[in-house]
Formats: C-alpha cells, structure tokens, sequence
C-alpha cells in the first residue's frame, strides 16, 4: 500500500504544491524558486543521486530557472519540471549511444565492476544482442575467484549459442583474457566478451589486477557494470575503475527492479560516460538499448510522464474528461462513472500498462487489468445492481452480491473481483485528481 | 571481547571517515544549523536515507535546545546512543533451536552474497563442532549448485541438491528430510536471487518456507535477508516486500569491506524495525560478522575505541 502511495507522491505533485502555496503571495522570487528545489533536491536523493551531484545539479536547474520564465509562468511546477527533465537527460548522454564496434575484428570488450553487481549475466546478455546483430562472440571468464563463476559463464554462453574460453583457475586472469583474444583471433570470431571477477574500488590488488588485464587486451569497450540500486557510494566506485581502467560507457544492471536508479545519474556525471544498455530481468533476451529520457523521467519518479500525457490527450474525450476531473475533486466516483471511464481507457490500450509507466507503482503491484472478455461480465454486474448499490457500492454485503450474481448469470467471485477493481481504481484517481495537479494526471 | 574488537575494526575504515568528517565540521558550544547541514550530508552520503536523516537530526536539535553540548565526545555520546537505541529496540539473538536442526533460510536479491554467506555462517557453526547441511534451492542460476557445492566441500558441509532447473520446494523438503535423518545441527538453505518485484517468484520462495516449516516443526527459525551494503534506498522497499511475503527476522548486511557505509540497514530498522544479525566483510569463509548493535553504533560515530 504505502508503495502505491508513494508512487503519487512523487516530484511533480509536491512541486505543485509548493507552488500553489507560493503563489499565493503574488509573484515569485528568487527565493520561492530556491523552496521549490528543495522538493528537486529531496526527490533526487531519494532516488539516490549523489549528494554532491545533486548539489552541482540543483545549482545548475536554479540558474535556468532564474533566467526562464519560471517566475512569471502560470505553470511554474511544469516549467520547473521541464528543466529538470531536460537537464537529467542531456547529463545521462542525450540520446542512446551505441557500442564502437569498428575497427578490425575481433573487437574486445572487457566488463569489470564490484561483486555481484551482474556481469557475467551481462557478458552473457551482451553476447546474444551482438549475435543477433549477426556477429560472431566468443565469451572469456577471467573470474577464477568466485567459485563456479567460470562453469556460469560457460553455461550461459551455451545458451546464447556462443562461443566460450576460459582456463585452469590457477592461470593468472590477465593471460586467460590475452589467450582468450588470440583465440577469437584464430577462430575468426567478431566480437570477444571478456567478464572479470567482481572487485571493491579499494581493493588495491584487486584494482591492480584489473589494471594488468586491460593492458594485456586492450579493449575497444571498457564497460563498467553497475547495479541500478546502489547508492551513494555509486559516484567512488565509477570514478576509481575509470581511473584504473578507462571505462568507455556503463551497462546499467537489475532495472526491473522498483529502484529509482539515481545511481545512473551519479556515474554518467562523474565519469562522462554514456550508459549503454540496460538489463531488466531473468532471461537473456531482457537486454536494451538505453534511452535517457526515459531513465530521467524513471528518477524524477514519473515513469514515462510524456507518454502518458499523450496518450490520455490523444484518448479522452475532452468534455467528458471536464466533467469527471470535476467529479473527482468532489471524491465522486460511481461504478456508473467506473464503466465509462473503462471504455475510456479501453481506447488507450490497458490500463495496468498505463499505470506501469510510473515506476515504483512497480509491476509487481498492478491488479487493474481487465480482459476484454470481462468487459461484457462488469456491464451485465453493473447493471444488475441498484441505482444506489452503483452509486455506493461499499453497501454490496453477501446477500446483495449473491443477487447481483444471480442476475448478471455470474458468480460471486466475479463480482469480488470486479469491486476489487472498482476500489483500487476510485482510490488512484482520488489520489491522482487532488486539486492542482499539474497537467500530467489531468484528465483535460 | 575479543570478538567485539575484531567487529569494531573491521568496522573501522568505515567509521573513520565518519568520524573525520564530524570533528571536521564540530565546532564546541552550540549544535548550530551549519553543523546540522554538515551531519545531514554525512548521514545522506552514508545511504541512511532523507527521512531517516531528517528524524535523526531533529532530535539532535531539540536534544540541544534542552542542554548545551560542550564537547565532541558528548556529541559523539549522544550520536552513538541513538543510533543504538535504534537497533536496541528491535535487538533479537540469532534464534538457535532446541530441537535439532536449526533452519535459516537465506533470501534476497541478485548477487547480494547469499550463498557466500550461507558458506559463511556454515563454517561459523562447523567451527564449534557442529554438523550443517546446505540446500541448495537455487535451482535457477547457471552454477549456482556447482557454487555452493565448492563453498560445501571448503568449509566441510553437507549438501543436499537436485537437477539444475529442478523444484527448489522439492530441494527444501529433502534438505528437510535429511537433515532430521542425519541429525544435523543447522540446515542452510540458499535460494535463488529474486528481485522483489517479482510476484511468481515471491510466491516461489513462499512455498519454499512452507515445505520447511511443515517438515521440521518450528523451523524456519531465521529467514535472512541479504542486503548488498552497497545498497541505496532501494533496500527499504527490498525488505518491505520480502518481508511481507516471507517472515524477515533479520537481515545480513554484506560488501562492508568496500567503501559503503551500509546506513540503509539504518533506516530499514527505523521504519521497517528489522534487525541486522549478520556483517559480511569480505569474500573469504571468515568474514562474518555477528551483528553487535553496540558495536555498529560505536563504529558509525566513536572514536574507535
Ligand atoms: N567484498 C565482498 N564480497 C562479497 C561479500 N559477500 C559476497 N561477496 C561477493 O559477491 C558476489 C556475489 O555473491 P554470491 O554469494 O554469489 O551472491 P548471491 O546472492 O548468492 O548471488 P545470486 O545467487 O546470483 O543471486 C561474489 O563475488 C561474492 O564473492 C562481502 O561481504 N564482501
Ligand atoms: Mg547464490
């Protein structure tokens, strides 16, 4: 429940809401500015982004809204939001930058980052997307620490259908990674994946270790592996291996996770460099392409904002939109209303996709699907029911659901389950409709 | 006592920087708001998170305005006991069986150090004489079996396990089963790393819980969550989740050998109130830790005694 709240909570509703406070007194000052970012700056933490980057960030959106329209707009929250938006994306790289696979075959590239962090998954994920992009991948375990680490990658690389190398763990990891490339050499292969044992920035032998490897293969990609759910720490860790090794982008780990993943931000600002993918789940196929722009609506805790914007605009029919905005600021919501909006959002595609879009809503949490076989089921239960059962349906006990039951020709599961929607969706709309909302929730 | 002390060492480069950086900003008389700011960014920059942060410097703050605070050790006294009192509220000793076997069910995320720390708390009991036996109900992961068998056969464990790909309920209940039959002391079961994100495999380790607590009365006896000490806010949703699916006693807190300062167990014990019992502190059989909340508390703000 408090997940589901806090999804609402987010940046934007606050930044209204101070703004609404302030406006109140007129116009803004640069000081009424400085109190809205303090909402950026909480929000960027939580989601955490370094401190100090979000010091230097904060800074940076403050002097674009100083010379802005902010002050005069009617809208600052979106105003504000907007340049948050865009400088997030514009220091997560832009726009989606592809790996430098030029140059004479094979291409090396080295993975390296701290335990656990997922790169022999990676390695694994990396080498099918190249493979399916018609090359040809030779996958190299350097880990000989971590027990088994080698028969992992070796079975996933069986299961991506490359090729794998690697050596009696008792062979210095940086001669397995050069035998590993002569290898592919001689096997005329493209691309060689070479995965390192995990290893903390501070240890010095570990960190020196990783330095002989990249000089023994000099790798075209030199790619930091991080899990999007580390903290703070994220900023140290990016920075010492770049210093160490010259990473050349980032593959992000664990994205299906609900974490706001600020660490993106605090690693692309510190290093410079770009993000190159994102991994989001168990199989080897959930592996893309990074796109900034979504990864900066995913800190700003707003899931993909713009889309649903759009897609509500492009969906909803403006004058009857009007009139539920209207009805929800008066906490109204009928299953009547209910049914009418379902054909609304029919229209928009699934509503569980819609409410997908907002991270840490989280996909774990949605019930809110509806099968386009129930839709006949909720308008027969629907319109069995009493005008006042539909207009309070909290009243709907046992005997009244068995009626309801009988007449639509359904169980009473069906209707439990129906009037579980019901309560789930009146909640978020309460909750997404509190008055000055700024335009994303709203439904005109 | 020794124990106590090899604890506050290992803990040591961690709070060091802590400790730098408060006599760094601490300037005697007053708690002014230019030192609140400063200790607000350490308390943030340590992963302790802006609500717990926030609350922890209120109270310093209206703990100021009740008495002046002269000196940096009363300062460091009085940091020190709120955070154990954090902690002591929810202290509970690692729970142990009378009955044999004892079961801990080790639970988290991908790559968070569970079966590092099963092997960890294994050679911790063997130690003592005791006869463990690991299950290894990570069927999912490429070699996760091949893993733990190798971190078995070091520390000189048992190990009951399947098929890769097999039902790790069906692991769960033979490890069950055989650790009654062969009278074990302590039965360790490794499950596969699962975000908590997942409802299917959240289920998954449900019915893994379930088909121990049904075999072996009493049992699970713990079921520890293994966070990743690196961890950012994140973990508090990690442990709000799995616990809600499984009953969390504790958490094992690993990876505090890097730079992390962990201060997401903080925060997870202040609202989530659930104990750390286990300090993971480097890849070796030897690097655990028993959870000391005195000691964790002394490490974040003492002067190391
Ligand atoms: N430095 C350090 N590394 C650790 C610690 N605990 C575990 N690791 C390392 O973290 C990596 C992952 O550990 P595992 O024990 O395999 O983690 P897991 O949770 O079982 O991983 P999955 O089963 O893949 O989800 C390994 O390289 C371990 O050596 C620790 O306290 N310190
Ligand atoms: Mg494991």
């Amino acid at each position: 429940m408090k997940s589901r709240k806090m999804a609402f909570e987010n940046l934007a509703e606050k930044l209204a809401q101070t703004f609404k406070r302030l406006r109140g007194k007129g116009k803004l000052s640069e000081k009424d500015v400085d109190e809205a970012l303090r909402e950026v700056r909480l929000s960027l933490l939580e989601a955490d982004v370094n401190f100090k980057v979000v010091k230097e960030f904060v800074a940076a959106v403050k002097e674009r809204c100083l010379d802005s329209e902010v002050l005069e707009s009617l809208t600052p929250a979106q105003q504000v939001i907007k340049i948050v938006n865009q400088e997030l994306i514009s220091l997560l790289g832009g726009k989606a930058r592809p790996l430098d696979l030029s140059g004479n075959p094979p291409v090396v590239i080295a993975l390296f980052g701290l335990q656990g962090s997922g790169k022999t998954t990676a390695a694994g994920k990396l080498a099918l997307h190249l493979k399916k992009n018609g090359r040809k991948v030779l996958c190299v375990s350097c880990d000989v620490y971590r027990p088994a680490a080698q028969k992992q990658l070796e079975l996933i690389a069986e299961r991506a259908q490359v090729g794998f190398f690697t050596m009696d763990p008792n062979t210095p990891p940086e001669v397995i990674a050069k035998k590993g490339v002569e290898k592919a050499i001689s096997a005329a292969q493209d691309v060689v994946i070479v995965d390192t044992a995990g290893r903390m920035q501070v240890d010095a032998d570990m960190m020196e270790e990783a330095r002989r490897i990249k000089e023994a293969i000099d790798p075209r990609e030199s790619i930091l592996v991080a899990d999007a759910m580390t903290g703070q720490e994220a900023c140290k860790v990016a920075l010492a291996f770049d210093e160490v090794v010259g990473i050349t982008g980032i593959i992000l780990t664990k994205v299906d996770s609900d974490a706001r993943g600020g660490a993106a931000l605090s690693i692309a600002k510190v290093t410079g460099k770009p993000i190159k993918f994102v991994s989001t789940g168990e199989k080897l196929e959930d592996f893309q392409v990074f796109h900034p722009d979504r990864m900066a609506s995913r800190i700003l805790g707003m899931g993909d904002v713009l889309t649903l914007i759009e897609k509500a605009e492009a969906a909803f029919d403006q004058k009857k939109a009007a009139e539920m905005e209207k009805k929800l600021r008066r906490k109204e919501f009928t299953l009547e209303d209910f049914l009418d909006q379902m054909k609304e959002v029919k229209k928009m595609g699934s509503f569980g996709d819609l409410l997908r879009m907002i991270p840490g809503f989280g996909r774990a949490h949605v019930d809110v699907d509806i099968d386009p076989k129930e839709w006949v089921k909720i308008e027969a239960i629907i319109n069995s029911m009493t005008p006042l059962e539909r207009r309070k349906p909290e009243i709907i006990d046992g005997s009244r659901k068995r009626r309801i039951a009988r007449g639509s020709g359904t169980q009473v599961q069906d209707i439990n389950r129906l009037l579980k929607q019901f309560f789930q969706a009146r909640k978020m709309l309460f909750q997404m409709s509190s008055p000055e909302k700024t335009g994303r929730f709203r439904l005109t | 006592m020794s124990f106590f002390r090899k604890f506050t060492e290992g803990l040591a480069k961690t709070s060091k920087n802590l400790r730098d950086k408060i006599q760094e900003i601490f300037r005697p008389g007053a708690v002014t708001e230019e030192f609140l700011e400063d200790l607000e960014a350490i308390l943030l920059q340590a992963d302790v998170g802006v609500r717990a942060t926030q609350e922890i410097c209120e109270s310093l703050r209206l703990e100021s305005k009740k008495r002046a605070i002269r000196s940096e050790d009363e300062l460091y006294e009085i940091l020190t006991a709120k955070v154990k009192e954090i902690f002591d509220a929810i202290y509970q000793p690692l729970k142990v069986s009378e009955v044999n076997p004892t079961v801990y069910i080790l639970v988290g995320v991908n790559g968070s150090g569970k079966t590092t720390t099963i092997a960890k708390i294994a050679k911790l009991w063997i130690d003592q004489g005791k006869k463990v036996i690991v299950a290894a109900a990570d069927t999912f992961r490429a070699a996760a079996e091949d893993q733990l068998a190798i971190w078995a056969e070091r520390v000189g464990a048992e190990i009951v396990s399947h098929q890769h790909g097999a039902d790790p309920g069906a692991v769960a209940f033979d490890a069950a089963r055989a650790a009654l039959a062969r009278k074990a002391d302590l039965l360790l079961v490794d499950t596969a790393g699962r975000l908590h994100t997942k409802k299917n495999l959240m289920e998954e380790l449900k019915k893994i819980v379930r088909v121990v607590a049904r075999e072996i009365p009493g049992a699970p006896h713990e079921v520890l969550l293994v966070i990743d000490g690196t961890t950012g806010q994140n973990g508090l949703s990690q442990a709000r989740v799995f616990a809600e699916s499984v009953d969390v006693t504790g958490i094992c807190l690993t990876k505090l050998d890097g730079s992390s300062k962990g201060g997401i167990a903080l925060a997870i014990a202040k609202e989530l109130r659930i104990p750390v019992k286990f300090v993971g502190m480097g890849e070796g059989v030897d690097d655990l830790k028993v959870f000391d909340p005195e000691a964790f508390a002394r490490g974040l703000f003492s002067k190391g005694s």
